[in-house]
């Protein structure tokens, strides 16, 4: 069972690999980057007891810790980052510029 | 009798590791073929925290060791404290930013509801 | 047994493969922040891959300093240069080409290598046996990597330190920005937008910013018995103090933390490790030698062992804020910059 979970576990990884380079938005990519850390975490823990060492779990806390502090610093920078690049068209799609003009779109769409 | 306990403690420890791997996958499903990012944040932040649990309870079964079994539930705690805090932050600065949800006037075709129940299956 | 390492070499198989993949993802993206994004996922799965072979310290290192704070850089660094690669004019064919023949000569070369693991490689032959059957008698610190690093090897370790010290002062020397105390307000406008944004963040946050020092303590004296040790521990701290730049603010940040204090204890724990082994040979030992420190030759081991990984940790931790605070400090100089042409704009179509 606990190499079906490994298993599992890097099946995951790869998705949340694939849903990072694909994602349209940076959101799509912090979220999955996030999945990934927490599947990181999992993975270090699984592998700990396939191995029959399980005392190194310090480095799953250390990547808890990490992934933690990446995630806010991807946020607290998302905000200067420019939107509408190349590659984020669907960002450029969905975004609205100015808090007064998403309130609009926003009246508009519940009408 | 202790021989007994010992089974019945690998059976609940195999059945909370297979629940766990079974969110894993539902979660890493979800992420790649839901719609919309809030729709993958859903799918994500629900199973993540339950699937981390569930995976670390198995291990602490597995070994019921001191430290072991204290490090175990450290993680488990900061993944309860850590997981859903990032996916609150995230989807609201996903919001501020304005990033809008899909909704049905967004919509291209009709076959995306399909879509999501399909993956809800699998 | 057998299935066991079957086990492993898929594991590592897919995680091998997995890496090659993000590699050539990263080449081929344009997109600098997707770029950022892979690269902390590289450095958890090379992470991974180290815990597989056994490299507990060297997955450790990788975790805090190639998946977080390198990770953490680049962000700031992008915010600074722009999100998307510029596209290249020229067709790179020398480049190309150079790369190419490198490349195979490396691949050559490692025909001559002993396989992975072989007995009769040269790393197991020469001083890996001493290593690992007197590092107990000689050290008597039960990680033999510890011994190794700080006691056997803590000449090259003190190069590694001054090397981390340089840079620090090379970041002070091209990065730092020269504050005007009235612009303060500015930035703290643009600052507290960030603290009402995320209550539940910051209120989380506070909890884990003892708790990550805590833990960082925990690995810096745990270095001896398990994974860990100044450098880690070192740059988990320094975390901890960054998770609080990000939710408080760099002028916030500069009150509590004086940014001249910690290029002081930077040069402090260079200084403390070459000390320790300046007393070493002034009790008539060999540099770094760690035997004459105290009575009993084990004692003073320990005590030298304990001594030098303070200096690390002082060292790196105090580079790492640094290092942070100059990157940080540089982008809100040009958040500000930018401010002032935006006002100075506004004004001229108001006119």
């Amino acid at each position: 069972m606990l190499i079906a979970a490994t298993l599992a576990v890097l099946v995951v990884m790869l998705l949340a690999i694939i849903r990072t380079v694909i994602g349209p938005t940076l959101y799509d990519r912090i979220l999955a980057v996030n999945m990934f850390g927490t599947k990181t975490i999992l993975l270090l823990s699984l592998l700990g007891f396939v191995m029959g060492r399980p005392e190194f779990l310090d480095i799953a806390i250390v990547y808890a810790l990490i992934n933690f502090i990446s995630v806010i610093a991807v946020l607290r920078y998302s905000d200067s980052f420019e939107f509408g690049s190349k590659t984020g068209e669907k960002t450029a799609e969905n975004r609205i510029p100015q808090s007064g003009e998403r309130l609009e779109l926003g009246n508009k769409e519940a009408e | 009798m202790i021989f007994d306990l010992d089974i019945i403690r690998e059976l609940i420890s195999a059945l909370f590791l297979f629940m766990g791997s079974f969110l894993c996958i539902s979660g890493g499903v979800g992420i790649l073929r839901f719609p919309d990012f809030y729709t993958r944040m859903h799918a994500v932040g629900v199973t993540d925290t339950l699937a981390a649990a569930m995976i670390l309870i198995g291990l602490m079964l597995q070994n019921p060791d001191g430290l072991v079994v204290i490090k175990l539930s450290l993680i488990l705690l900061m993944t309860l404290f850590i997981n859903p805090t990032a996916s609150h932050a995230l989807a609201k600065a996903a919001f501020h930013n304005g990033l809008m949800p899909l909704i049905e006037k967004n919509k291209k075709n009709n076959s995306l509801p399909d879509k999501k129940q399909e993956s809800e299956k699998g | 047994m057998k299935r066991g390492e079957l086990i492993e070499s898929l594991i590592n198989i897919v995680l091998l493969s997995l890496l090659v993949g993000i590699a050539i993802a990263i080449v081929c993206m344009k997109d600098l922040f997707a770029v950022v994004m892979l690269a902390g996922i590289y450095g958890l799965i090379s992470a991974s891959f180290f815990v597989v072979m056994d490299a507990v310290d060297v997955a450790f290192t990788e975790a805090s300093v190639g998946a977080g704070i390198s990770t953490l850089l680049m962000l700031v660094v992008i915010t600074m240069t722009g999100r998307t690669e510029h596209p290249t004019r020229h067709k790179p064919l020398l480049a190309i080409f150079v790369v190419v023949v490198t490349g195979g000569l490396l691949i050559y070369g490692t025909f001559d290598m002993p396989y992975l693991g072989a007995i009769d490689a040269p790393i197991h032959t020469h001083v890996a046996p001493r290593y690992i059957n007197e590092s107990m008698q000689e050290v008597g610190v039960p990680n033999i990597v510890t011994a190794v690093l700080a006691s056997y090897r803590a000449f090259d370790t003190f190069g590694e330190v001054v090397v981390i010290f340089t840079a620090g002062i090379g970041v002070l020397a091209l990065l730092s920005v020269v504050r005007r105390r009235d612009e303060d307000s500015v930035i703290d406008s643009i600052n507290d937008s960030m603290h009402e944004q995320h209550l539940i963040l910051r209120i989380v946050s506070k909890m884990m910013i003892p708790f990550i020092m805590l833990f960082a303590l925990y690995v810096q004296f745990h270095g001896d018995y398990g994974p860990g040790g100044g450098f880690q521990a070192g740059v988990i701290f320094a975390s901890a103090i960054i998770l609080y730049v990000l939710l408080f603010g760099l002028s916030t940040a500069r009150k509590v933390i004086n940014q001249t204090l910690i290029q002081l204890i930077a040069a402090f724990g260079v200084l403390f490790y070459g000390c320790v082994g300046l007393v070493s040979l002034l009790n008539g030992g060999n540099f770094f030698d760690y035997n004459v420190l105290s009575s009993d030759p084990i004692a003073g081991q320990h005590l030298g062992i304990l001594l030098i990984e303070w200096g690390v940790g002082c060292t790196v931790a105090s580079v790492m804020i640094i290092i942070f605070f100059n990157f940080a400090g540089r982008k809100e100089f040009q958040q500000r910059n930018g401010n002032l042409i935006d006002n100075i704009s506004k004004k001229n179509k108001g006119i």
